[in-house]
């Protein structure tokens, strides 16, 4: 009985925060930047008022239909009440610095274009990438200051302090987010999109925190990603090429961890967990990412988790392996280097593939150590576990560290047999 | 850090007809250096056909090799701490087994004085 109802709460937690995120969206847009406590006032009294009544009424049949038309009357008693300041104070100022032209309106296209010009303000390069992450978590995901903490791993108190500077820079900012202009918007989609992608692989790639909330970050940076992608003006091939990359990468979310929270190694991934239709999805905005020359590293990433979802047909690590040498001459990162060494031991053999590691130099990253470990470890054992006993010594996930153990343990009953 | 200019030169002109072997070859190349995040730049290709030389008194010769049998096929820029380390590269390049050379020569930071 209860597990029922913790179900139910948890749908409620996510019709709450999807809908929260949205209002908030719609009403900063509306009331502009300088006003956003005004607000978020209106949203979470709507909230309050949604709690309370639906204890009691239970859940409408339309809760967010419910939701709007409560929020609606909130900011119309909003406005009769700065109305009637305004004519009675201010009335011989000159006061056109705050006149919403009406109530707000909640219909899909409001919602879809709020939220598409609130990515665009909340990675405002004024704030630093993380601090975007922040804001985005929590004005377009509706994510609470200690669900973000959570996520990142954080105290509430850094987070609170990170997103009160960051939103005391926006409004320094005076950002318009109704009206972006065209080559504003340009500029800023690289920014919008390395947020969004660092947002999803946070959820996908983080070895910690829990696997719920990491779902969620995922299907966020989804959500968001699809915005850009169905509105003409922002649906650019690199757009399109990041879209297709979460798709193919959160359609082996199920497989990658097995049912007591552990990691399962690609290689030991049961396919038939692989969800077929994010696999379709990710063909599908791959070949609309291509339609011009571009080649970005959202192409060449989405190329190689592509790769990852069919089976080997004599070429695959070839071609994996060109993706990753791209990649690498594009932008260098130790991660891209590790998986680059990774595919060249499948195609020229591991002890090709120990030579080019070795020359990484990556001696304080715990997945250089289990690289090696795995390299040696039809070649040297002693090698092997060398490598793998310092990889746990460097980790500090216990996820990791009892996965290195298992491995660890393997290499030593081969040994003792010998 | 300091920064490397790699010039290979042959003379046979490996960008006429590359086989897909040789290039993964090449690129495999390439790539090992920015596996240890040691390339600076990509640099350039250079064409041996679309290729003129020009010298003083408007005259101008086809292609870079009437007099010396070698000419440059392109170029990287690696970022090494010492020359040795980008000899090694260079040592490791495919263009050494095709009997091409791979000059490797130090970038002078502007103002520096090669002395």
């Amino acid at each position: 009985m209860k597990e029922v109802l913790m179900i139910h709460d948890d749908q409620l937690r996510q019709l709450f925060r999807r809908e929260q995120a949205k209002m908030t969206s719609v009403l900063f847009r509306h009331f502009s930047l300088q006003h956003m406590e005004v607000a978020e006032d209106m949203v979470s009294e709507t909230f309050l008022k949604a709690t309370e009544s639906w204890r009691i009424t239970g859940i409408p049949e339309n809760p967010e239909a419910w939701l709007y038309v409560v929020a609606k009357n909130k900011a119309k008693d909003y406005l009769k009440r700065v109305l009637l300041f305004e004519s009675r104070v201010k009335e011989q100022l000159d006061s056109s610095d705050f006149q919403p032209a009406a109530e707000p309106e909640f219909d899909q296209q409001t919602i879809a274009d709020s939220q598409l010009a609130m990515i665009f303000t909340v990675c405002d390069p004024v704030n630093p990438q993380e601090a975007q992450i922040c804001l985005a978590l929590q004005i377009l995901c509706g994510f609470s200051i200690s669900e973000i903490a959570a996520a990142f791993l954080t105290k509430t108190e850094t987070i609170k302090k990170r997103l009160l500077r960051a939103r005391n820079k926006l409004r320094g900012e005076g950002f318009q987010i109704n009206q972006l202009p065209a080559p504003a918007l340009t500029l800023r989609l690289d920014t919008v999109l390395r947020t969004l992608y660092l947002l999803f692989n946070e959820g996908y790639f983080s070895g910690s925190g829990k696997q719920l909330i990491r779902k969620e970050l995922c299907s966020e940076a989804m959500r968001l990603t699809l915005l850009l992608v169905e509105n003409p003006q922002t649906s650019t091939d690199q757009c399109n090429a990041l879209l297709a990359l979460m798709c193919f990468q959160s359609s082996r979310f199920e497989a990658r961890i097995n049912n007591i929270g552990e990691n399962v190694l690609f290689e030991q991934q049961d396919t038939d967990l692989w969800n077929k239709e994010l696999i379709e999805q990710g063909n599908y905005y791959l070949v609309n990412a291509c339609s011009g020359n571009d080649v970005s590293k959202y192409h060449l990433e989405a190329g190689i988790a592509y790769w990852h979802t069919v089976p080997d047909a004599g070429n695959k690590w070839k071609n994996v392996l060109q993706l990753y040498n791209q990649l690498l001459l594009l932008e260098y990162a130790p991660i891209t280097a590790l998986n680059r060494t990774f595919t060249f031991s499948r195609v020229y053999g591991k002890e090709q593939a120990i030579i080019e590691a070795e020359k990484l130099g990556l001696h304080e990253l715990v997945s250089y150590h289990t690289l090696l470990g795995y390299l040696y470890s039809d070649i040297e054992i002693s090698q092997a576990i060398k490598h793998y006993q310092k990889a746990i010594k460097l980790t500090s996930s216990s996820i990791e560290k009892s996965l290195l153990a298992k491995e660890l343990e393997k290499l030593n009953t081969k040994t003792n047999e010998k | 850090m300091k920064e490397f200019v790699l010039i290979f030169r042959s003379s046979s002109n490996g960008h006429a007809a590359p086989t897909p072997e040789q290039l993964q070859e090449r690129v495999n190349w390439l790539a090992s250096i920015a596996a240890q995040n040691k390339l600076a730049d990509k640099g350039k290709a250079l064409s041996a056909k679309l290729a003129k030389t020009v010298k003083p008194d408007g005259i101008i010769t086809d292609g870079p090799y009437t007099e010396i049998k070698e000419f440059i096929n392109g170029f990287v820029f690696v970022r090494t701490e010492t020359i040795e380390e980008a000899i090694v590269f260079a040592q490791s390049n495919p263009i050494l087994k095709a009997g091409g050379n791979v000059e490797v020569r130090a970038i002078l930071t502007p103002g520096e004085k090669d002395q």
